[in-house]
């Protein structure tokens, strides 16, 4: 059995040890916002937080999880408010939205995590990501803007 | 009402004897007592089960004032529940916020037709939405008017409420509503909808996505997310060759994990197999990982069927000789090309390749099925709920009037989920579980080795040129195998909505023009992959293009225009396309003035000319499609045989716009799927199974292979409502590609005549 915490919840996962975390999160506690899309690390799609850190919930066991924080889409804000969300809102991003779920978490470490978002940091963080739609200019532009948000520098678009 | 599906066979008899699914490609199947003579339907009146305009069907006002609009088109990306919330609500004279968007089951008795897939739901639907929303306006009024006993001429409804003038009084939409939705629909001929100056949602990008909120705080439900009480969770080991079969099964290992509840034999299905499962077996499991965990564990030996040899670089080969030879079927024949390409000064040649695709939406097929008390119900993310709903039916041994299909959002379709043989699995499990709800689960492998995939085509093109080095003569000869063969036995011949795609209607203005499309067998399920067999088809004519203004010493560009001609009307079905979309070919001409128009502003939008640095050129392709035009302008650099676009100017002319920034996002995601297809994306099979697995082998474009900068640029009467709409969806993607493959011969002086272009630049 596993105990860990889950958006600021205590769970505990008495199954197959061997089940990552991914199904654990969708099919036991009904968390479905988090989403699959290869399994095998190459999408991003299940990118979730552990420790804060963003990580394929899809190639986590859920047994290597005792006393770990792991935040989902669901609990990455109380409102939906992360300058992120809101940057995804305001530009539009999603096509599909099937993608974004992953997006938004592997962008929201990113803008936490650094005060300045430069082209290149996209390109290596935002990479892990697919996206059949092709939101990766909407995507750039977002994580750009809700990085300045964050910081409150006013963007390249609102100095022009 | 115009309602009827039925099409005149003898102007657009495309798919007669092709078998009853072929109705989901939109070419009706002729109905019996269907007078000949009569005037063939076109567009939204000859798809199946037509259109509905009726605002009982489509509104409905709470007391509190929320306006719900049911959107019956299903949302895959392309923002369509947004779109049309947009246009009821604007006539409606409907406040944004207090609008709301659910999704209707399938059920086109109720909805009229239903299929997404065409690039066609607002090009069909937004006249009769919008008297829908007219007509809801009009009640409102007419509600308020008897309250205060006025005439309804002197009220005017706006702004949620409806005022009248002469006493300042007015009423809110709520609090009319259930008086007005009592009163009779007016009729159509009496409706007066807006003046485009007054529209305040259409045409503008004031209007944020409906589903925003949820899909950024992750509460929207796609296919996969669907849950049910007391449900089962599934996935399928299909025979890993087209038309296999089981030939012995060891299921102990899988039953003995704990979890697994059962395991369940597919019936395999007959060629042609249509919508209908693979066949194989399944597991059902307490939840995914163990059902996958059960299937790993399955003993399974297949019998390979006929498909057991299928291998890419072999059938390349079939392809190529076919196309080679002068024996396939005339298909255009204008002038004489035989004797214009005998007596040219120069001639030229290319053999063009196109491999398969898999759609691979992001959500891969995924499906829940319940039965209960007889009632079977399914939540599932398919395109075309009403064949879905009719094939659940049937293959469950239920009436039709049994089944509910329930839509969710799809996690992209791009054609794949048009075929709803996932939700048919999905459903036999059910019955097999004495109707426990069953949620099947495509894996990402499952999905790669099971599409229906884009057709694999070789494009052989030959042509003369004159001493001026003008094209004179022009042949075209395409080999693919087509959709028909999972409809009808292989006819091995392209359908004429699959010529139609920018072949038989290219609107290049040469005298002797030839087509022949010699037979090709299909060994893989063949479906429709967004803009369909237009990929192949503006490859092979935009390149040949391209190649043409080389041989001529041209520039590019200049060429291109030249041979798009002079700005006329074009009827496609004088030029053997009989399909022409399925609309009007009085009504939707061929415009090569639009099609030059948006060369130009593609051309203008990269700053065509401009000086390239080393390793760096601009290559440029146009296309119609959809009814639309749309041309691509692409920079690309080429480093140590390494391709990357940094730059892409798209210019579509889609005629007038409902919702401008989703015509701009369609455009950016067709520049970012061109992409792959021109750089990484295909499928390639080998012992008749695909090679490729999953996002680690079947390659579409990552953040850092976008293209730094897309420029959309939009072109023609984007506000003349008075006009035919065009196809959104689909017509961005066809020019993308060879307008990559240009630019790297211009940065190269090497032509791609093999998608993708993989490592074919590195020495
Ligand atoms: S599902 Fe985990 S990376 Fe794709
Ligand atoms: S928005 Fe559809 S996959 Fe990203």
């Amino acid at each position: 059995m596993v105990k860990l915490v889950i958006n600021g919840e205590e769970r505990q996962f008495d199954g197959d040890q061997d089940t990552p975390l991914l199904w654990v999160l969708r099919d036991e506690m009904g968390l479905t916002g988090t989403k699959y899309g290869c399994g095998i690390a190459a999408c991003g799609a299940c990118t979730v937080h552990i420790d804060g850190a963003p990580s394929f919930a899809c190639v986590t066991p859920v047994g290597v999880l005792e006393g770990a924080e792991v935040t989902t889409i669901e609990g990455l804000s109380e409102k939906g408010d992360h300058p992120v969300q809101e940057a995804w809102r305001d530009l539009n991003v999603a096509q599909c939205g099937y993608c974004q779920a992953g997006q938004i978490m592997q962008a929201a470490a990113l803008v936490d995590q650094y005060d300045t978002v430069t082209d290149e940091d996209i390109d290596a963080v935002m990479s892990a990501n697919l996206c059949r739609c092709g939101t990766y200019p909407r995507i750039r532009a977002a994580v750009k803007q809700a990085s300045a948000a964050k910081s409150g520098t006013p963007t390249e678009a609102e100095t022009q | 009402m115009r309602n009827s599906s039925i099409i005149n066979v003898s102007r657009r008899g495309i798919l007669g004897g092709m078998g009853a699914g072929a109705f989901v490609l939109a070419v009706g199947l002729p109905r019996p007592g269907r007078a000949q003579e009569e005037e063939p339907d076109f567009g939204r009146d000859a798809m199946p089960n037509g259109w509905r305009d009726d605002p009982k069907i489509f509104i409905a006002i709470a007391e509190d004032g929320i306006v719900t609009v049911t959107c019956h088109r299903q949302e895959m990306g392309q923002g369509v529940r947004t779109s049309i919330g947009m246009v009821v609500a604007d006539e409606l004279g409907a406040e944004w916020e207090n609008v709301r968007v659910t999704q209707a089951p399938g059920d086109e008795e109720k909805y009229g037709n239903q299929d997404t897939d065409g690039s066609r739901s607002l090009r069909h639907h937004f006249m009769p939405l919008r008297r829908a929303g007219a007509a809801a306006r009009t009640m409102l009024e007419q509600a308020a008017a008897d309250q205060w006993g006025v005439d309804v001429s002197e009220v005017k409804a706006e702004g949620h409420k409806v005022s009248h003038a002469g006493s300042g009084k007015s009423l809110g939409y709520g609090e009319l509503a259930a008086a007005a939705m009592d009163l009779e629909v007016p009729a159509r001929d009496s409706l007066k909808l807006k003046d485009p100056s007054e529209f305040r949602y259409i045409g503008k990008n004031s209007i944020g996505l409906v589903d925003n909120m949820d899909i950024t705080t992750g509460t929207t439900t796609y296919g996969i997310d669907v849950r049910r009480d007391g449900m089962l969770y599934a996935v399928v080991a299909r025979p890993p060759v087209y038309g296999g079969t089981v030939k012995s099964l060891d299921d102990s290992a899988a039953l003995a994990i704990e979890g697994v509840e059962k395991v369940v034999r597919i019936e395999p299905s007959e060629f042609p197999t249509e919508f209908a499962p693979l066949g194989g077996v399944a597991v059902i499991a307490r939840n995914t990982f163990l059902a996958m965990k059960g299937r790993d564990a399955l003993q399974i030996e297949w019998d390979d069927g006929p498909n057991a040899d299928y291998d890419s670089e072999a059938y390349h080969e079939t392809l190529s000789q076919a196309a080679n030879s002068s024996d396939g079927k005339v298909i255009r024949d204008e002038g004489n090309y035989d004797e214009a390409a005998a007596g040219a000064a120069q001639t030229v040649e290319a053999e063009y390749y196109i491999p398969h695709l898999a759609q691979a939406p992001m959500e891969a097929p995924a499906a829940v099925v319940e039965i209960k008390d007889g009632q079977a119900e399914a939540w599932a993310c398919v395109q075309a709920p009403q064949v879905t709903k009719l094939r659940l039916a049937e293959r469950l041994g239920l009436e039709e009037s049994a089944v509910k299909v329930n839509v969710t959002l799809l996690g992209g379709g791009f054609g794949r989920k048009s075929k709803p043989d996932f939700v048919l699995e999905a459903g036999i499990l059910s019955q097999a579980m004495d109707g426990t709800p069953v949620k099947l689960t495509w894996t990402r492998e499952d999905d790669i080795h099971h599409s229906y995939y884009h057709t694999v085509s070789v494009e052989k093109m030959s042509a003369g040129l004159d001493e001026s080095g003008k094209t004179i003569a022009w042949r075209h000869r395409t080999a693919a195998p087509t959709i028909g063969s999972i409809f009808a036995p292989d006819p091995m011949q392209k359908l004429p909505l699959e010529l139609g795609m920018g072949l038989l209607n290219m609107p290049l203005a040469i005298e002797n023009i030839r087509a022949e499309n010699p037979q090709a067998p299909a060994h893989v399920r063949i479906g429709w992959y967004r803009s369909v067999s237009n990929i192949p088809h503006a490859f092979a004519i935009q390149s040949f293009a391209a190649e043409l203004a080389e041989a001529a010493g041209r520039d590019q560009k200049e060429y291109l225009l030249e041979l798009i001609g002079p700005a006329r009307e074009i009827d496609p079905t004088n030029q053997g396309d009989v399909w022409n979309y399925g609309e009007n070919p009085d009504v939707y001409p061929i415009d090569t003035g639009r099609m030059a128009a948006v060369v130009e502003a593609a051309a203008d939008g990269i700053e065509w000319g401009r000086e390239m640095e080393e390793g760096r050129g601009l290559g440029i392709a146009g296309h119609y499609s959809f009814v639309s035009y749309v041309a691509v302008a692409a920079e690309v650099e080429v480093v140590d045989g390494e391709v990357t676009v940094p730059r892409v100017s798209i210019a579509i002319d889609c005629g007038a716009h409902v919702n401008p920034d989703r015509i701009r996002s369609q455009m950016e995601g067709a520049v970012i799927m061109g992409v792959g297809q021109a750089l990484m994306t295909e499928v390639t099979f080998a012992e008749g199974r695909a090679v490729q697995d999953n996002f680690d082998t079947y390659l579409i474009p990552r953040m850092e292979q976008a293209p730094k900068r897309i420029d959309v640029h939009f072109v023609g009467s984007d506000a003349a409502y008075d006009r035919p709409l065009g196809g959104v969806g689909e017509p961005g993607l066809p020019p993308v590609v060879p307008a990559i493959t240009n630019a790297v011969f211009a940065a190269t002086k090497k032509r791609i005549r093999r998608l993708p272009i993989a490592d074919q630049l590195r020495s």
